[in-house]
């Protein structure tokens, strides 16, 4: 690596500036079909979270051992190890959760937010940065899928994490615990995020324009020549 | 030197920059959204008339909603407020008459802000919307609230059997047909603004007759529906006959109001016919092999989005352009 990134922005990157929902759009298969709840969409992000940091750590522990050729495999038996265990643990301790989410945990095998990381971070950087990385997408991703979750219960089923808190006078909208709801919802969040994400930009580069063009004035009012303009 | 001329020319008035043909209409915008308006006169009448007082409080809290959400969506982007072209009023108004009699003003209030907010403005406001914001702000009631939107009220002077199912429901479900005069005069269960054919037919000439709106869609429209329905009919007369499939639902109204949007509708001749042509078959087949009684508001809302697919492909030559 280039530039040397500090142990604190190797965790809040995965938080915000790449989130996986959000930024880099991945993970979208349990994003969009586990969230009609908050508590789904939190328990849904807590499992990947767990495969994610762990398979992490074993395949950064193992990185220089595994052949080029045969990664992407070793990757898979890896994350599967975790899955198994995930989904044995979360059937023997909460076997209605587990019900609810159904055929989405054993397919966090094929999440591609966790082969991605493996690929992209963990088998190029030490054990500890990894975990760090893992644990970051992990809070990001669960960010993303609560508030998901979150928005589409209260709309959707007039409750937040069971708890009634939209008064009967309300209508749930239907449409909201339907896949429809989920597409609706992800798609004017990312939209949202998008646009304030571009005002913040914009007003950046205003500042900068602005900055740049108080600059030579100033150095021409000394009678200095303007060399450049960088 | 030509530079110094762009920029004299540019102080004296704003040049107007467009690609040819520079046609001018003998309409604005703004007089042609409000004959749609005036067009749409008749057809609130008679859902007073048929359906009670109430329906005006329906129909003027969509209006109301349309156009305040258009003026605060475009005071937070910082847009010039545009809303007394009176396209939000469009908007309102044909939602208000696309909904069920008595249905709640909470539920009205929040289709006519799905429909200007994400149907219409996500997309840059008007000219730039895909589909057609009243039809999408229905489409989202539909998902959200599918036993209220389809929880009929019969019509104030209601003598006949069809008291509380509209004419196609009663038809595809218990397979009982209504007869031609009250599907014509509106006395009949539905949607506000959609029963009456007179009052539809009445302001429908009227934007023909002005030029508002072009009569290549509804022409097509009706064609096609007596066409592919016609053809059915003839195979099997228990499938409903081309005269119930114009009369009925809200055919009629969705030909001259809603497929005849100039935004999400083809601007070619040609690509009108084959719009019209394909709204009226996707309408035929969810007719009579769909699951739902009803697919006017499924048939447009999927030509729409073929709309700049047939715009490409009906692109008139350029004058001189060989063929290839």
């Amino acid at each position: 690596m280039k530039k040397q990134v500090t142990l604190f922005t190797e965790y809040t990157k995965g938080v915000w500036d790449q989130n996986p929902v959000f930024k880099q759009v991945l993970g979208m298969c349990p994003a969009l079909a586990v969230t009609v709840s908050a508590m789904n969409g939190i328990a849904m992000a807590l499992a990947t979270t767990f495969v994610l940091t762990f398979s992490s750590l074993i395949i950064s522990l193992i990185r220089k051992v595994i052949p080029t050729q045969v990664r992407i495999a070793s990757f898979i038996l890896i994350i599967a190890t975790f899955v198994t265990i995930v989904d044995l643990v979360m059937r023997a301790q909460f076997p209605a959760l587990s019900k609810e989410l159904g055929p989405y945990i054993p397919l966090i095998v094929v999440n591609c937010l966790i082969l991605g990381r493996q690929e992209a971070f963990s088998s190029k950087n030490t054990p500890g940065r990894a975990v760090l990385d893992s644990l970051g997408m992990g809070t990001g991703f669960l960010i993303a899928l609560g508030s998901l979750g979150g928005i589409r219960e209260i709309l959707g089923s007039r409750t937040f994490l069971g708890l009634q808190v939209m008064p009967n006078a309300f209508d749930p909208w239907l449409v909201m615990i339907l896949p429809a709801g989920a597409f609706l919802s992800l798609g004017l969040m990312m939209g949202f995020l998008n646009h304030m994400n571009l005002r913040k930009k914009d007003r950046e580069e205003r500042e900068l324009v602005a900055r740049h063009l108080q600059e030579p004035k100033m150095s021409l009012e000394h009678g200095e020549e303007v060399k450049s303009w960088s | 030197m030509s530079d110094v001329t762009v920029t004299e020319a540019q102080n004296e008035r704003e040049l107007m920059l467009s690609t040819s043909p520079h046609l001018q209409s003998r309409w604005t915008t703004k007089q042609i959204m409000w004959f749609v308006n005036l067009a749409l006169a008749p057809c609130v009448i008679s859902a007073v008339l048929y359906f009670g007082f109430y329906q005006l409080l329906v129909i003027a809290t969509a209006v109301i909603f349309a156009v305040g959400t258009e003026a605060l969506i475009q005071k937070l982007t910082k847009k010039p407020i545009a809303v007394m072209d009176g396209s939000a009023v469009i908007t309102g108004l044909l939602l208000g008459l696309i909904v069920p009699p008595n249905f709640s003003l909470v539920s009205t209030a929040l289709g006519s802000i799905f429909a200007i907010g994400v149907g219409k403005m996500i997309f840059g406001g008007l000219g730039y919307n895909i589909f057609n914001p009243a039809l999408v702000g229905r489409a989202f009631l539909q998902a959200a609230f599918p036993v209220a939107i389809t929880t009929w009220t019969a019509p104030n002077y209601a003598v006949d059997s069809v008291s509380s199912a509209t004419p196609l429901a009663a038809l595809k479900f218990d397979g009982v047909s209504t007869a031609v005069g009250p599907l014509f005069f509106g006395n009949v269960g539905g949607s506000l603004g959609e029963t009456s054919s007179i009052a539809i037919l009445l302001g429908g000439i009227f934007l023909l007759v002005t030029g508002v709106a072009n009569w290549r869609i509804p022409a097509a429209m009706t064609i096609g529906v007596i066409v592919f329905g016609g053809a059915l009919w003839l195979i099997d007369p228990s499938y409903p006959s081309p005269i119930f499939h114009i009369f009925a639902g809200s055919f009629l109204f969705g030909a001259f109001y809603m497929a005849t949007d100039y935004v999400s509708s083809p601007i070619t001749g040609v690509g009108m016919w084959i719009y019209g042509l394909g709204i009226a078959l996707v309408l035929v087949l969810i007719r009579v092999f769909g699951g739902l009684p009803e697919g006017v508001m499924y048939s447009i809302l999927f030509m729409n989005a073929f709309v700049p697919l047939i715009n490409r492909y009906t692109r008139p030559r350029i004058f001189g352009e060989v063929k290839s």
